[in-house]
């Protein structure tokens, strides 16, 4: 039952936050601004899609300056 | 069909799809080295569980949570994945990341599974608790997130029944094509693949936190396809950028290594 929880709980941190915790809070971002926005139509739809395309090229660009060298194919997880 | 449920139902297609690939890798070395009879029963125990899943979760999900806040959550949710596959595609793409390499992951799977058991595989015709587990394990750990996939859109659209057909159609396609061309999953273009399933999950993603919040896309659901463009075209910029950035000279890996960055 704990093995269960454990991995039930490493799945969602995996999915969630992984190697790309900067993704995880951008999307909280783009949702508060949706919220904080959502009395005035242009500028939260406006601010929504450029979040989301700035926090996509911020998290891309740290990708590549990470990527040192060509990572290793994926291992499978049997 | 409107323009909404056909993007919905091509999006869990391609991902389940892509998904799938990844799945039957693994069955199609477990067939291999354990016996065909096992790999089968432990994909078809791993695809069963999967859809008792959807069916558990997602219909009371349709059911019971109000739409608004289905749409925000599982936008968020949508927002998450999409925009990691897709960085990931860019990341590739760009030559920054090595391309998944199914033939690489195949013969490793074939070489664990020998070296696991010690032995050659069990007599035509038999169970084979390793080759099941495997097999099994593989089907759902991949098709988790396709769970996650056709519960999000499928309930955000109220289309739990579409999407799930989707996928099932994923499944038996990447099957049927698994058989024909055995080995040779690595002719499927994944990454190319991926980038159109990232662009599709974070328009989507996008479309469902601002309808989620009650801010109305002009044109209704035809923002949908519009987002798309414009994600594609968003990715085609961030991949031509990341081509012109060079990798860092090789001393710089030493020092990068110590700092264990980049692992």
């Amino acid at each position: 039952m704990r093995r269960a929880v454990v991995a039930f709980g490493r799945f969602w941190w995996n999915f969630l936050i992984g190697d790309t915790p900067e993704l995880f809070v951008g999307t909280l971002l783009v949702v508060g601004a949706a919220c904080l926005l959502r009395h005035d139509r242009t500028a939260g739809l406006t601010v929504v899609v450029a979040l989301t395309v700035v926090f996509l090229l911020a998290s891309t660009y740290r990708g590549c300056r990470t990527a040192i060298r060509p990572a290793p194919v994926d291992k499978p997880r049997p | 069909m409107s323009t909404t449920e056909a993007t919905l139902a091509l999006a869990v297609f391609l991902a389940s799809a892509v998904e799938m690939v990844e799945a039957l890798t693994i069955v199609l070395a477990t067939g291999a080295t354990r016996g065909w009879r096992s790999a089968i029963e432990g994909s078809a125990a791993g695809v069963g569980l999967l859809a008792v899943l959807v069916a558990v979760v997602g219909v009371p999900l349709v059911r019971y949570v109000p739409i608004a806040t289905l749409r925000v959550v599982v936008g968020a949710l949508l927002l998450v994945l999409g925009l990691s596959w897709l960085r990931q595609a860019i990341l590739r793409a760009s030559g920054h990341r090595a391309p998944h390499d199914e033939d690489q992951v195949y013969s490793d799977t074939v070489a664990r599974l020998r070296d696991r058991s010690g032995h050659a595989s069990p007599a035509a015709g038999r169970r084979d608790a390793l080759g099941f587990v495997v097999s099994f394990k593989a089907v759902l750990l991949e098709g988790m997130e396709v769970v996650l996939i056709v519960l999000s859109l499928g309930a955000s659209a109220h289309r739990l029944g579409l999407a799930a057909a989707s996928a099932a159609a994923a499944v038996i396609v990447v099957g049927f094509v698994g058989v024909l061309i055995a080995r040779q999953l690595s002719v499927i273009p994944e990454n190319i693949v991926k980038m159109a399933v990232g662009i599709m999950l974070t328009s989507f993603g996008v479309f469902w936190v601002a309808e989620g919040m009650g801010l109305r896309w002009p044109g209704g659901d035809l923002a949908v396809p519009v987002l798309i463009a414009g994600f594609v075209v968003v990715g085609g910029i961030a991949m031509a950028w990341m081509r012109t950035l060079r990798a860092p000279p090789p001393h710089a890996v030493t020092l990068v290594d110590r700092r264990g960055i980049g692992r």
